[in-house]
């Protein structure tokens, strides 16, 4: 509530200072003397930056500081004699009092929370009085400082800019800074998590049963994390299953697309396949969960394998490689058009026909753009989530039948994050150890595939 | 083959003679070759071309029944009931009133009587809100005998729809019989939250969990993002730190989705101790996966503005700042926009990063704030599809009905933006 107030007190104040400015440079313009070098708007943001920034700032440090001031002050006070010492009792007791302040408790558990009560809020209130003067002081002075400098020749628009460019290169650093957050939680949890499960167990060990037990006497308390199976179930569905349907298709697509097809018939297919790749992935979740993989299961007891899974791995990759033809197909689609024309009417002059043109002459060509694109799906799709969760198994089996239930690495991932237990369990941080694993193949993925397809652009250019 | 070793010197060589048959028949298998090359492409988009209306004619066909409800006419003559309330209690306070007097038991009871023995079990369970609803809006019902309308079982309202099952579709014939069932549009599934009862349960929670999780991502990922892709392809000069930046946008493109949830989880919830489950920190870790999207479409659109246009303004005096806030970047907006709507599509229907901050809770009422627990509508279908009671298949299909509309409805406006504003230089 009171910051909200303050924020009021400072923009209200810039605002102010923003008008008078630039009701001042216009009169500049208006008089004699040279002609002014900013324009009015640029002096008036120059009053108003100068008023609102140091005081955003203060405001800023202050709501970290005051409710730490106002603790102190409650604990001086007489009624904070009933506090009992140091420990966990203590810290609830403060937290409740902080909470009725704030209004986001309605009623103490701990009566002597309700005697804190009324000295803390008195802290509080002049604690946020305080802020309030000091940072109106604060934007008053450098409001009117600023406003001393204002002058026909002075270089407002120079000033601003500076500031406009600051805030540019911070919005830019942004991205640098998410990266280092991914990089930095992925690596901190990781590390608790190897400092109790050794990283060579992890890597190469064949046996997933991450259930740790509640009691230390019950039966399989010592959880395994050897995550093999679930490497494999990950390839096993985002990079064989899926690839076996998205690469040929993909690929044809985009021949047909390129080579064959009228424009208006391209023009037209081309939004309709890329509607594929804006399906929400948790609707083909519910696709392949509910509609394919009956299907697949009645299909693989017809066949004679009796232990066809509901939870197929071939459900799962199915759907998954229908999921990336369009970004196969697109890939595909710009090498080949990247190939220069002047081969393709090379190869039809000699009397080629266009299939033969493609399949010797375009396609050989673009292999290198199509190889990095293939490279990319296959990053895309291992680290899909929501079409496994739904669709693939929990069990970490270690096998190559696709009528089998696989895991994968995603779906171990939500289902460690997803219950209610402690965070420090090994359980919860496995989840981190996996997501690294993820983020650094993913990563090599994109670096190698992109510098092929560098490279071979490069080539033709 | 072997007449180009007869150019130089030897006598003229012999003309291939295409008449031959030889000829004429490899002729044809070679035709026959392109066909069939050709008959392969046509079929691999055809395929994918009737994967996609097979996902949709199954999903409509799924889910139209799920904007529909069966209902049952249940009378109830109050004053001969179990209910037990007081008038006057009921006008002073209602919420006192309706919660001690046990509605639940006299609707049993009264369907019990209506429909015969097992009649209560005919009933959703969540009818007797229906009844309350009522009560609470005119309280000179109780005095009276009154017909209502309420939901109907979800075994009665399978059957109404035509699912073979012999036992409910006995009932049910039984109950068309007497006029006492209807099936109609239930505005019900537009305007209520989430349930552990199929047949009462709605999609508007999540809807506004949605609403409130991409106001946050648009608010935040929409001008870091604009103001990235200027900076970077208007000021930024050539060094190490322009190439980190860019190096980072281009990767956090590539990064899986469920990584952006890990760094949720770990900085959002962990560290900064923000509420489980809020549309704030949803919001915050979508802009995350966002900006970089923006970041990339926007720099193309900004790239595609001509140079001249820039050399125009800096001509007659304008500084670098005013060049591109005046000129290049309303010439780029166009471009930027789609780009923001194809990537706020993408978050739209993003699951996995919101399971791992705790969006996976039952809420079973809107949010009203953006610190409030609540879900949002992929979630939501997640859930739903998890559940036992059969009712919620057709309910799951509904939901992806109403995101699939908002998706192609984005990128429809993205399209056109796309169409309409896109200049050639």
């Amino acid at each position: 509530m009171s910051l909200a107030v303050l924020l009021a007190v400072i923009l209200g104040l810039g605002a102010i200072g923003y008008f008078a400015a630039r009701a001042r440079a216009a009169a500049f313009s208006r008089g004699p003397g040279p002609r002014p070098h900013s324009l009015p708007g640029h002096h008036g943001w120059y009053v108003a930056l100068w008023a609102a920034v140091p005081a955003l700032l203060f405001v800023a440090v202050w709501s970290q500081v005051a409710p730490g001031l106002a603790t102190d002050a409650m604990l001086a006070s007489p009624a904070a004699q009933a506090l009992p010492p140091a420990g966990m009792e203590r810290d609830a007791i403060l937290n409740e009092v902080a909470g009725l302040a704030s209004g986001t408790l309605d009623a103490a558990f701990n009566p002597v929370s309700n005697t804190l009560l009324p000295a803390y809020q008195a802290a509080h209130t002049r604690y946020g009085v305080i802020g309030l003067v000091l940072a109106a002081i604060l934007a008053l002075a450098g409001g009117l400082f600023a406003w001393t400098r204002l002058r026909p020749d002075f270089r407002a628009r120079t000033r601003v800019e500076r500031v406009v460019m600051a805030f540019l290169l911070v919005a830019s650093l942004i991205a640098i800074l998410t990266t280092a957050g991914i990089v930095a939680s992925l690596l901190f949890e990781s590390m608790r998590f190897f400092s109790s499960v050794s990283p060579i167990e992890f890597l190469f060990g064949t046996v997933w049963s991450p259930q740790t037990a509640i009691r230390a006497d019950q039966v399989g308390s010592s959880g395994a994390f050897g995550a093999v199976p679930l490497f494999w179930g990950t390839i096993f569905i985002g990079a064989i299953i899926a690839m076996a349907v998205a690469i040929p298709l993909g690929l044809m697509t985009a021949i047909y697309l390129t080579q064959y097809a009228r424009p208006a018939v391209r023009r037209w297919l081309k939004p309709i396949l890329e509607m594929l790749a804006g399906v929400p992935t948790v609707v083909y979740g519910y696709f392949a969960a509910l509609t394919l993989a009956p299907l697949i299961r009645e299909f693989g007891q017809a066949i004679g394998i009796a232990s066809a899974s509901s939870e197929s791995a071939l459900a799962a990759g199915l759907v998954m490689g229908v999921m990336i033809i369009p970004f196969v197909s697109s890939m595909a689609d710009d090498s080949i058009t990247a190939v220069p024309q002047a081969m393709r009417d090379g190869s039809l002059a000699m009397g080629a026909t266009t299939s033969e043109t493609i399949k010797k002459v375009l396609v050989p060509a673009a292999l290198p753009g199509v190889v990095g694109g293939v490279l990319l799906a296959v990053s895309r799709a291992i680290g899909e989530t929501m079409i496994v969760v739904m669709a693939a198994g929990l069990a970490a089996n270690l096998t190559a039948n696709p009528f089998a239930s696989v895991t994968t690495v995603t779906t171990q991932i939500v289902q460690l994050l997803t219950g209610d237990q402690e965070f420090d369990s090994p359980k919860t941080l496995a989840a981190f150890a996996l997501g690294l694993v993820l983020f650094v193949v993913t990563l090599l993925l994109n670096i190698v595939a992109l510098r092929v397809v560098k490279k071979y652009r490069e080539a033709y250019e | 083959m072997n007449s180009t070793a007869a150019v130089a010197g030897s006598p003229a060589r012999k003309p291939t003679d295409w008449k031959a048959d030889v000829m004429q028949k490899r002729i044809r298998r070679r035709y026959a070759a392109e066909r069939r090359f050709k008959a392969l492409g046509l079929g691999a988009v055809l395929l994918s071309v009737a994967f996609l209306a097979f996902l949709l004619v199954t999903m409509v066909g799924n889910g139209a029944r799920g904007f529909t409800q069966t209902e049952l006419k249940l009378p109830i003559d109050f004053p001969h009931s179990t209910l037990m309330i007081d008038p006057a209690q009921l006008a002073s306070d209602p919420d006192q009133a309706l919660a001690s007097a046990d509605i639940e038991g006299a609707v049993a009871a009264a369907a019990d009587a209506a429909f015969g023995e097992g009649g209560a079990r005919m009933l959703s369970d969540g009818a007797w809100l229906t009844v309350q609803d009522a009560i609470r809006k005119d309280p000179n019902l109780i005095n009276g005998k009154t017909e209502f309308w309420v939901p109907a079982s979800t075994a009665i309202d399978l059957a109404a729809k035509g699912q073979p099952a012999p036992e409910p579709k006995a009932a049910y014939e039984k109950l068309k019989a007497t006029n006492a069932v209807k099936t109609g549009f239930n505005p019900g599934f537009l305007t209520k939250a989430d349930s552990t009862d199929p047949t009462v349960v709605g999609i508007w929670g999540a809807f506004k969990g949605s609403l409130l999780t991409m106001l946050v991502t648009i608010g935040l990922a929409f001008p870091i993002g604009v103001l990235s892709a200027l900076y970077l392809e208007e000021y930024a000069p050539r060094n190490r730190w322009t190439d980190l930046i860019e190096v980072s946008i281009n990767n956090l493109a590539a990064v899986p989705s469920i990584i952006f949830g890990l760094l949720g989880l770990a900085v959002f919830l962990n560290t900064m101790g923000m509420p489980r489950s809020a549309p704030i920190v949803g919001g915050l870790t979508l802009a995350l996966m966002t900006m970089p999207v923006i970041v990339i479409a926007g720099r193309n659109a900004i790239k595609s503005v001509p140079p001249s246009i820039r050399d125009a303004a800096l001509g007659i005096g304008a500084s670098p700042v005013q060049v591109v806030f005046h000129h290049v970047l309303p010439l780029a907006l166009p471009g930027i926009l789609t780009g923001t709507i194809i990537g706020m599509a993408r978050a739209l229907g993003e699951t996995a990063p919101l399971l791992m901050i705790g969006m996976r809770a039952f809420i079973s009422a809107p949010p009203s704030g953006l610190t409030d627990p609540a879900t949002v509508l992929p979630v939501q279908i997640f859930l739903w599809s998890d559940e036992v009671s059969r009712g919620f298949v057709e309910k799951t299909s509904a939901a992806i009905i109403v995101l699939l509309a908002f998706l192609l409805a984005m990128n429809g406006v993205a399209i056109y933006l796309r169409n309409k504003f896109e200049r050639r230089w």
